[in-house]
Order: C-alpha cells, then structure tokens, then sequence
C-alpha cells in the first residue's frame, strides 16, 4: 500500500492564485454526478416549494365533492383525495411544510450540538464525563420514541414538532463533533500552533474547526431527510403537524384508511418523501467524500 | 545467473499497473530477476519505487482492481505462478511462499491468542491434529525466542519486537521454501532489528529458506542479501551481486543513494542527495526514469528508453552510461570533497 | 565548550497513567553550546520526544530546572512564555500530521509572522517569500495544500514556519524519519545551511545514529528516560564506553560490506518505564550487569566531557 498507491503526487499543486477551501470542495462536488443529481433534485423542490401558489392548479384546501377519489388524469395529476383535494396541489404546498420541518429542526439540533460538542471535546475532562452521560441517557431513548414523548406532552402543530426533533439530534452532533475533534487535538500541527503563540479561540476557529467540522456538514445533509421522515412517521400516528395542513406524512396517514381502494392516496406522497430523502442521502455521500482534502483531485 | 540448475524462483518481464480516478499509475515495468534456493535477494529502492507490488505480485494478492498484471510470468519451480488458479493458489501461498509484512501491529489478529494464530497457520497447510499443530507452534515460538509458556497470550501484551518475531514465526511455520520480507525491521528499534535479522538469518540457514528481502535501508541489504536489485520507478536499474552492487555501484541513482547515505565509519561534512523529486509512476518520462534528477543525463537518455544491459559477471544496469561510470564516480567524489 | 545556550539540571517529567507514574524523563542533565548541535538519540519510548518539548514548554516540567541564555525558564509567566516562544522552535517528525490540511504552504508560513506582531502588514508578505525561497519552496506551491506536496516538500514547510522568526534554539524532532534517503540528504543539508547562516543552536532528537552522527557536536544517548552516556559526537563513536551505547553502535547495519564487526545481539525485554525501580534501567538487557547495578547510577565523567552513567564503566573500557 504505502508503495503503490502513495505514488507521487500529480500536478494540481501548481496554482495561480489561493483557492479557498468551500471553492474546491464544490470543485470536487462538481465533479461526482450522484451528489449533482441530489442537489438539483433538492433544489428543484425547493423552487417548487415556493413557487407552490403561482404553479398549483388548485388551492391546496379547495373542496371538489364530485372528483372524491378521483384516480390520476390530467385534470388530477396524482388524482384527489376523499374531500375531492387535488393530492399534487397538495404535495406542492406540502413541500414547504416538510422541508421547513426537516431543515429547521435539523439546523436547531446541529447548532445546539455543534456548541456543546466543541466545548466537551476541547476541554474534555469533567465537564466531558458529565455532559456526556447526560447525552447517553438522552440517546437510550429511541429517537422516534423521544419525538412521540416530547410531542406528546408539547402537544401537536408545526413549532412543537420542530422541538421534539431537535431534541432528539442533539446528542448525535455533539458525539460526531467530539469525536472528530478528539481525532485532531492528537495533532502535531497543534502544537505547533501552540509554539507560534496561537490564541485558544483562534486554535478552535482556524486549526480545530476546519479539521472536524467535514462529518457535521455531511450529517446534516443526511439528517435532514431522516428528519422528514420521522415528522411524517409522527403526522402518520397523528402527532405533529395537523391535517387539513398537507404535510406529506399527514398526507400519507390521511390516505392509509383508503389505501386498498385508492392506493395513489399514499403513493404520490410515499414518492415526494423517497424522493427528498434520497437525493439528499446522494447529496451527502458525494459531500463525505469531497470533503476529505486527503482525495485527489 | 549462468548455473546449471534451473533458479528456484524466476520473475520474467512483470509489468503492473493501477488504474486511480482515471490516471494509470505504472507500479512495475518489466521487471526481471530470478533467484536460486537458500540464496536472498534485496529489493532497495525509496517509497512508490513498486518494492512491495512486486512482492504482491508473486505472492498473487494484489488487489485487482485497482491493480491489474499487464504481463510477464513467474515461475516457481518451473510453474507459472500467473496462471495459476485461485484455488491451486491458495496451496502454494503459505506453504511454499510466506509474507512477512511491515506492521507487525496490523498483521496479527487483536482478539485472538498468538500461539493460535501460529498452529491455526499450520492446521491449515499440513493435515496434523490440532495437538500437534499446538506443539509446533510452540517449538516454532521458542525458535524466534518467545518461551512457549507465553502461547496463551494475547498480541497486545507483547512488545513490537516480539510481536514481528510472532509474525515471523507465523511465516516460517510451515517452512515455506521462499520467505517475502517487506521491510520488517522498519517499525523496529535498531537493537530489536539486530535481533530479528540474526533471527531471520539463522532460520533462513536452517531451512533452507530463499528469501526476498524488500528494503529500503542500504545497511540491511549489506548485512543479509547476496543480490540486490535496485529499483526506481518501477524498474529494475542495477543488478548484480551484492559486492558487485556495493564495490562497484554504476548506475547514478545507486551512487547518489550511496551519496545520500550519513555513513557511521566515514566523517563527510555534507552529503551529497540526489536532487529532485521522486517521479509521478503516472507520468513517467519518455526517456530513462531517472534523467530528470540525473546529473550525466545527455538529450540521448531522455529520448528514448534505455535497456538493462549486462557489464561484468551478474551485474547488469540500465544506464547507457554506464560504460563511463567510473567518471561518474569520480565526479561524484569532487563534489563531497 | 563556548557560550552556552541551553542547560538543564536534574529535569523530570513525569506523566500520571492510570498504571502509575510513568517516568518519561528521568533525571536529565546536560547543556548545549551556542550554534552548535545537540543530538539526542535512543530507542522508541525511551522519552527523547518528551525531553524536546519540555524544553520548550509543550509539557510543564515536574522537577529540576531549565537555563535559556544564562535565565531560569522552568517557571515563568503567560506573557513572559509568548516572549520566549519566539526564540525557541520546534521541527515535528511527521510532515503529515505537523501541517494543518486546511491550511496553504503560504499561510502556514505567514501565520507566525502574523502573530508575533513584530512586523507591518506589508513586510509579512515580503518576509515569508523570503523564508520560502530560504527553505526551498517553489514559489510555485505557495497556495498548494499540505496533501499536494511529498514529505520532503512538506517537512521544509514545517521547517521554514519554525525558522521564520529566527529563533535561537530550535528542536528537531526526528525530522527526517519519515523520509526516502534521497529526500533525507536534502534536508539535513538544509539544516546545517541555516545553522551556518543564522547559528541557530539545534537539539536533534532521533534514533537514528547515523543521522545523528552526521549533523551532531554532541550527543546525548537515553534509556528509558534516563542520560547514559554524554559526549561529543568523534568521542562516543571512538569510544563508547556505556554497555547500552555499545550495543545500540554495533547494532546498526553498516553499508561497508567488508568491515566485519562484532554484534552484541541484546537478550531480554525492554523493562516498562511506569513506576520504575530504582537504578539501572539497562540492567535487564546488559551483559555487564551485577548486583551493583541495582543501586542508583550516577553520572560521572570518566575522560574529559565524557560523562556516563555506569557503575563498571571503567570495566567495560577494559
């Protein structure tokens, strides 16, 4: 191994000018067309998320008593449900809900974590032990299981929900933080800040940081789309967000009861939920390892 | 190389390469050698220089892909090892050819005992009661200098001196007839290393044992090897026999890897290194491997590529001036005086 | 010996391991003339490392005492260390792990610049073009990262941010293990080119003795913690007169094929330097040991600067 494959070093070290760290990474994201494919994907539903009410043929709570049930055509892309609402006007506006819970909880869980993750790993010591066992506890719990709870006693609706997801992604950012900045504190190029009089935050920021936060970035990515899917498993049970509000798991709850006679009431939401959690688990592979600066070009 | 019998062992025109994100890396390129039974031959060259594909190679577990064998043949006794199955393959791995590897920490198993680890070796090759597998495994224990009594115990209460002796018990213990030894000593201390090349080396004489010791210390190969192949970028530069090579060096990578070299007998105020950067196996040079970093190097060396060409003996070097060497040397001494 | 720069007195480190105390530097006394080379050499484990960055206050010293320049710096201040920090360095082994991937050759070079305050904001640029061409770095490669380059490019990086604010002492911590002999060459002439340059006083720290034979005035050897044997680098070579030393000189394969030597081919294990017992740490694996050896060992010098650490010294001369 350290005979063949550490074979000299190819030509990219010549440069003309400094390229920054975020513009080679999406050099080298560029590069891998699954990752590609995941971000247009999450791009596209993004644009469409917010463009719902200019591109929706009908409003997303519009009653049509004469098309219940309707099966896909054109006039119902993906059909109607059992008050006669057109399912892909709904999937469309859904699609902000869904993604605002999966983003937003996801974002509120890493930066908590984010911050008592780089304490307990920098300083390490008692304020570790204790913090981290705290965290153990938290993670005992099995995460659906913590959101029922939380949502349970919180009661239902969009902010609650954003809560009882957060809560349960917290103790994982802090573990992946720590771990990855008890890797790097091992490092010599530590020390050797230390010997140049390097500040303590200016270490964290400028030496630490950059070093570990690559797995967070990526979690993130693949957070979010768990995320969506534990907010729809929480709408499916009916906690989280309420119906008539067409999240995609209350969607597919609402359809569950008419799932044999009409089965594209939980497909065409089943589908938008595949979809997002897919194309941003690509997103995130192609993130890991475009992300590692120890990769070729 | 001109003796009656037959070489124990005979690479012939072994080319490899790997195949990384679209750049084929030409690991190994054409390189031949052959070796006679009980005799040891060095592999020396830096790190990339394709040592330890080569060794891969014979022993047929280089991973494919990304690596792939564009040609060439190796012989073991007469039988071409490439073409080979896997299963007939497996027989000869262990049995007749052993590895030891450069990390002895990597290359035993963690949770399970070393005395087991030795007899699981020797169960697997030779058909003999687990008892007896036990026995031997202890008698070969004993033989690298570990008392038997420690046959129960795991890797991490040894030290790494003694796990490498595990590890070349390991390989010894169905006294294969070639012995593969990529850098042994590397991880070692140097008083560990003496007692683990004597170790080698006595086995070696026991057994009858042909060995190729993979390197990239010039001191090692004085000490244990009676040929030495010199490699750079994947090819084999300067052959010969080991006084030919260390009396007589021709090529200029040997002189500048001698030149390199902070001698303990010797006092030189500064040593003369070879300048330059070790080459890219992507983007080898049209010409020989070594004229960018060659001071000799003349618009001849850089067109076209040079053979390996026999001068006196079994020494051979791939250097068309190599007939001139001795001016090379000469210049070679002004510049360190 | 001239002007010293660096003397050290009786210095412990010791490291709290859950086994017990583990004596990483045991007792240590030696100094470093002005300009010239300390070499420090022995086996893995035997505390070389730690003994270097005691030195310069990576590890905070448990006992005895440290001189810079005529001062005691065993114990000294926040703002007091920042000073000194700029006159003493360190060079790390592993050109891999010494340089933040994140980081470009030019940034890593200018980040000591920028921090000591010592110069305009214009005149960084400036200066670490200069320590660039000083180390030999392409100006090519200023905004290549760390993985780009091989180990010889990447050690003289480590090596120009640890020169660039021309500090005085300078520790070498096995800079050039972990390369190719060929790469190895250019490196140690780099050094002593800076030394004559600017006289920067060296403590390398390596186990290989004949790097260290090479770019050495003195030479300290150590085991397990402890000095054994201390002299200039022509007498220990000439002369060594610790059974330790003896065995680790004829234990290094020499390239001169037809000098045939004697080998002392060592017996025993290495003893674990946790809560060691009293006396010589060597006696394990010495062929001279008797049951004097038990007792604590002093440093004496025997010849002129010949100091060693051996009760039967006198012995083994014979």
């Amino acid at each position: 191994m350290t005979d063949s494959m550490a074979v000299a070093k190819g030509a990219t070290m010549e440069r003309k000018k400094k390229e920054s760290q975020f513009s080679l990474v999406m050099k080298r994201l560029a590069k891998n067309r699954l990752a590609m494919a995941g971000l247009c994907i999450t791009l596209l539903l993004f644009l469409l998320a917010l463009l719902s009410p200019v591109i929706m043929p009908y409003a997303y709570d519009e009653l049509n008593m004469i098309d219940r049930f309707a099966k896909p055509s054109l006039r119902h892309l993906c059909g109607a449900d059992e008050m006669g609402r057109d399912i892909f006007s709904r999937l469309l506006y859904g699609a902000r809900w869904s993604l605002a819970l999966g983003f937003l909880a996801t974002i509120i869980s890493t930066a908590i974590g984010m911050v008592i993750g780089s304490v307990v790993g920098y300083f390490g010591g008692t304020v570790d032990t204790v913090v981290m066992r705290f965290i153990d506890i938290l993670q005992a719990i099995p995460g659906i299981l913590l959101a029922i709870a939380i949502s349970a006693c919180l009661g239902s609706g969009f902010a609650n929900t954003i809560i009882a997801l957060s809560i349960g992604g917290i103790p994982m950012t802090v573990r992946l933080l720590r771990g990855s900045i008890m890797g790097v504190r091992k490092m010599e190029y530590l020390e050797a800040a230390q010997t140049i009089n390097c500040s303590v935050p200016r270490l964290i920021v400028r030496h630490i940081l950059p070093n570990s936060i690559s797995p967070i970035i990526v979690s993130v990515t693949m957070g979010i789309g768990n995320t969506i899917l534990m907010a729809a498993s929480l709408s499916y049970i009916g906690l989280g967000v309420q119906p008539p509000t067409p999240e995609w798991g209350a969607m597919l709850s609402a359809g569950r009861t008419y799932m044999r006679d009409y089965p594209h009431m939980v497909l065409f939401p089943g589908i938008a939920i595949a979809l997002v959690v897919l194309s941003l688990n690509m997103l995130g592979d192609g993130l890991r390892d475009a992300m590692d600066p120890k990769l070729k070009k | 190389m001109e003796k009656s019998r037959a070489p124990f062992i005979e690479v012939k025109n072994l080319k490899v390469h790997y195949t990384s994100e679209g750049r084929v890396i030409h690991a190994v390129n054409d390189v031949s050698f052959s070796l006679n039974k009980g005799e040891t031959l060095g592999l020396v060259g830096e790190t990339g220089a394709g040592k330890t594909t080569i060794a891969k190679s014979v022993l047929r577990i280089l991973p494919q892909p990304p690596a792939e064998v564009e040609g060439g043949e190796i012989f073991l006794e007469g039988k071409d090892l490439l073409k080979l199955s896997e299963d007939e393959m497996r027989k000869i791995r262990g049995r007749k050819i052993a590895m030891i590897f450069q990390d002895p920490m990597t290359a035993l198993n963690p949770v399970m005992r070393v005395g087991k680890q030795i007899a699981e070796g020797i169960a697997l090759h030779e058909k003999i009661s687990a008892k007896e597998a036990e026995e031997k495994a202890k008698k070969m224990l004993e033989m690298v200098g570990i008392p038997a009594s420690r046959y129960r115990d795991y890797p991490h209460q040894f030290s790494g001196g003694m796990k490498q002796r595990v590890v070349i018990a390991m390989a010894l213990s169905c006294s294969p007839d070639l012995l593969l030894a990529d850098e042994p000593t590397t991880a070692l201390d140097v008083t560990i290393q003496a007692q683990v090349l004597d170790i080698i080396k006595n086995l070696q004489k026991e057994f009858e044992t042909s060995m190729i010791m993979i390197t990239h210390d010039l001191g090692i190969v004085a000490e244990v090897c009676d040929n030495v192949a010199v490699i750079y970028a994947g090819e084999v530069v300067e052959y010969g026999s080991r006084e030919e090579i260390f009396d007589n060096p021709l090529h200029p990578y040997t002189i500048g890897l001698f030149g390199s070299l902070p001698d303990i007998n010797s006092d030189v105020e500064r040593l003369s290194p070879i300048a330059g950067m070790p080459p890219d196996a992507a983007n080898l040079p049209a010409g020989c491997a070594f004229s960018p970093r060659c001071p000799y190097a003349d618009e001849k060396c850089k067109s076209a590529p040079v053979g390996l060409e026999r001068m006196e003996g079994t020494h051979c070097c791939r250097c068309i001036h190599s007939r001139s060497a001795d001016k090379i040397k000469a210049k070679a001494a002004e510049k360190v005086c | 010996m001239s002007e010293v720069l660096m003397e050290v007195k009786h210095l412990k480190k010791y490291f709290n391991t859950p086994k017990g105390m583990l004596h990483a530097v045991d007792d240590v006394t030696f100094s470093i003339g002005k300009g010239k080379t300390m070499g420090v050499v022995g086996e893995s484990g035997c505390g070389k490392s730690t003994l270097g960055r005691t030195l310069i206050h990576l590890y905070e010293s448990t006992d005895g005492q440290i001189l810079f320049d005529g001062e005691d710096i065993t114990h000294v201040t926040k703002h007091k260390m920042h000073e000194l920090r700029e006159r003493m360095q360190i060079i790390f082994q592993d050109p891999f792990s010494s340089l933040n991937p994140r980081m470009t050759v030019e940034e890593t070079i200018r980040e000591p610049l920028e921090l000591c305050r010592r110069f305009k904001k214009n005149q960084i640029q400036e200066e670490a073009e200069k320590i660039m061409e000083m180390v030999g770095i392409d100006d090519r490669l200023r905004y290549a990262y760390p993985h780009e380059l091989d180990g010889g490019r990447r050690q003289r990086v480590g090596i120009g941010r640890a020169l660039a604010l021309n500090p005085a002492f300078v520790v070498c911590d096995e800079p050039v293990s972990a390369l190719d002999v060929s790469i190895q060459a250019q490196v140690l002439n780099l050094l002593q080119d800076l030394q004559e340059k600017s006289g920067v006083t060296y403590m390398f720290v390596t186990h290989d003795l004949s790097v260290v034979k090479h770019i050495s005035d003195n030479i300290c050897v150590m085991y397990l913690g402890q000095l054994v044997e201390t002299t200039t680098s022509k007498e220990l070579f000439a002369n060594p007169l610790h059974p330790y030393t003896r065995a680790l000189l004829s234990a290094i394969p020499s390239v001169d094929i037809h000098r045939k030597k004697e080998r002392v081919i060592l017996q025993g294990e290495i003893v674990s330097p946790v809560e060691p017992k009293p006396g010589c740490r060597f006696a394990a694996r010495c062929p001279y040991a008797t049951d004097r050896c038990r007792e604590p060992q002093q440093l004496r010098e025997i010849a002129k600067d010949h100091f060693v650490s051996c009760c039967r010294a006198e012995e083994v001369w014979e």
